[in-house]
């Protein structure tokens, strides 16, 4: 019997020539990732349990990247930073991105990919779930807790249990005012917010490939929120010519066999692809974008792991250039790279940055910012009743700061659309 | 592992994310800091809408005003409980709590790994709802080793057959995986 791409990369990780759903393995982890909400955590189970001096499996596979509340007057907020450099010093480890610093760089996943830790083939763990997006990168990457990532950095295994695969083709081309983010809430809305727990989500066909691997992220990024284990897209000339520029380390590229089984398999055409929304206050509570057009909103937002690199910046672009915000509008690039590129990138002769300047929208720092609330003092977080259309990954109750506001999910286009009118609204009125 | 555990139910629905039960705004305090980590049980289920808390009337607090433990020993869930993020805060601030064990009918993935992996308290899993059966405030007995739930509602009891642990036992007789994995002989012993 054949294996899927997910087995293939944990077989290759194991003491295993083959691997099977539901086999309990133990592993060897390529990179470690954590952040500064569960770094301290992990941190605290580390020392507690291989003691205060023991030095970390491998300081290169660990990378630290502090994005979660950064720009904060929290007292505790600030001092799990603390916490993270004096590891990080005390360690001497080499990819720590230090805030205040040149070395800061944002969003953990975004960040992950544009310093070159994402390569395809490896095995990366990190303390957050949206870890699976680097599966865009034709790699084996999951979430897990303090627990588990204390135990990968005193050791670099752990035990998996290997995943039945589902598989989602998409033929022929998406319409131009489709977006990625448009393809994972159709998806998360057929097959559910469980509908893919303990599995792995594997994409393909030709209009899956002829995403940009930040729109690859982006699909993959909220496999999770179908309960995806992972998700994956098969490296193709696009992930290497990516991955070359960012890294010099080499990297394996596997392929599923043609036998290789699936328990799910659903073909979708791209061409038949509509805007969707996830309204409150679930990520698979999906309607089309016609069904709730009209909808009052109070503010939008674009950011996040999910919808703040640079393509969903460029989409955004498109749509409010020349025009005005009618609601309060918030705009968070994910990573101090991708704000870069809107001080420096253009679209129609004007910089990005100018374009949501002189449309009113206001700017905040690179960091995940308001898409989990997070502090009191947190840009763009709601305190009340806000009705909000974003592009980030999650609208549970309360999940965007405030219980008693509503998130609808959405993607650049929808939300820039909708900034313009106060309400929800098609896209497809502003492309032509 | 405590063989039997005892105490009193709280009910929650379906799809019980990770915001809901502990926060993002709540998730700076230290988990070493045995004073600074009591916050985590002063503010577990927090985030859950008022009407959702404390199943079948809602409006019931898990930890009183000004407490850091909840009366409750017992959580019982619906489906997908622990979805969402992969902050160990949200099964840790449980057991800060005071929960002993979860009795839903399923998990998201992570958090389920996370109690085990922790240590936390035991993830029970019921091949039949309970949700519309025990009320929030009921008593409930746990025998571990039979994997059987005996709810005790006015005068009358009524004993639940609750699913196998499974492959995840072995850890959670441990205690957790570093236990584990020192008795499997994996890493030293400490």
């Amino acid at each position: 019997m054949g294996m899927t791409l997910t087995e293939k990369i944990l077989a290759d990780h194991s003491d295993q020539a083959t691997v099977s759903p539901g086999d309990n393995i133990w592993i060897d982890v390529d990179v470690l990732m954590t952040h500064d909400v569960c770094g301290p955590g992990t941190i605290g189970i580390f020392k507690e349990q291989f003691g205060a001096d023991f030095k970390v499996w491998n300081k290169e596979k660990v990378v630290i990247i502090p994005d979660h509340y950064i720009f904060t007057s929290d007292v505790h907020a600030n001092r799990n930073i603390d916490i993270l450099r004096a590891f990080a010093k005390e360690q001497s480890l080499p990819y720590y991105y230090d805030v205040g610093t040149k070395d800061y760089k944002g969003v953990c996943h975004i960040a992950l990919a544009q310093e070159g830790h994402n390569r395809p083939g490896e095995v990366l763990f990190g303390t957050d779930s949206h870890t699976c997006t680097s599966g865009a990168f034709g790699m084996f990457a999951t979430g897990i807790g303090n627990t588990d990532a204390a135990f990968i950095m005193g050791t670099g295994k752990l035990w998996v249990k290997v995943p039945e695969s589902m598989r989602f083709e998409f033929t022929g081309e998406f319409p131009p005012y489709i977006m990625a983010k448009d393809i994972i809430l159709q998806v998360i809305g057929d097959i559910g917010v469980a509908g893919a727990t303990y599995r792995a989500m594997e994409w393909a066909g030709d209009a899956i490939m002829n995403f940009s691997m930040e729109e690859r992220m982006t699909l993959c990024n909220m496999a999770i929120e179908a309960g995806g284990k992972n998700a994956l897209i098969p490296a193709d000339e696009k992930t290497v010519e990516y991955v070359k520029q960012r890294t010099d380390k080499p990297f394996k590229i596997h392929h599923a066999d043609a036998d290789a089984k699936y328990c799910f398999n659903k073909v979708y055409n791209a061409s038949e692809m509509e805007p969707v929304v996830a309204k409150p206050h679930s990520p698979d509570n999906k309607a089309k974008v016609t069904e709730v057009a009209g909808t009052k909103i109070d503010r939008a937002y674009i950011g996040s792991c999910t919808g703040g690199k640079f393509t969903d910046f460029l989409a955004a672009a498109r749509i409010l250039k020349g025009k005005k915000v009618a609601v309060d509008t918030f705009i968070v690039p994910a990573t101090m790279e991708v704000e870069k590129d809107l001080y420096e990138k253009r679209w129609d002769g004007e910089t990005l940055m100018d374009i949501f300047k002189n449309a009113g929208a206001s700017i905040g720092e690179s960091s995940c910012a308001a898409c989990l609330g997070g502090p009191k003092d947190t840009f763009g977080r709601t305190h009340g009743t806000e009705v909000v259309i974003s592009t980030t990954n999650r609208n549970f109750p309360g999940r965007m700061g405030s219980k008693q506001s509503e998130v609808y999910l959405a993607s650049p286009y929808t939300a820039a659309a909708s900034a313009i009118t106060g309400k929800i609204t098609d896209p497809r009125e502003f492309i032509n | 592992m405590e063989d039997i555990i005892e105490g009193t139910a709280y009910v929650l629905g379906d799809d019980i994310d990770t915001d809901q039960i502990i926060p993002a705004e709540h998730l700076v305090y230290s988990l070493s800091d045995p004073e600074e980590k009591k916050n985590y049980g002063k503010y577990a289920l927090s985030g859950v809408p008022s009407a959702g808390a404390g199943l079948p009337d809602g409006g019931k607090s898990f930890v009183a005003d000004g407490k850091f433990e909840s009366d409750h020993k017992i959580i019982i869930g619906g489906k997908n409980f622990g979805c969402g993020s992969s902050r160990e805060h949200a099964p840790a601030c449980l057991k800060i709590a005071g929960i002993k064990a979860v009795v839903a009918e399923s998990y998201a993935r992570i958090f389920y790994r996370n109690s085990v992996d922790g240590g936390f308290f035991i993830p029970f899993e019921t091949p039949a709802s309970l949700i519309g059966t025990i009320r929030t405030g009921d008593r409930l007995v746990i025998d571990v080793a039979k994997g059987e739930l005996t709810h005790h509602s006015g005068g009358d009891s009524k004993v639940w057959q609750l699913k196998p642990l499974g492959d995840v036992s072995e850890i959670i007789r441990a205690g957790d995986i570093f236990a584990y994995a020192r008795k499997a002989g994996l890493i030293p012993s400490a």
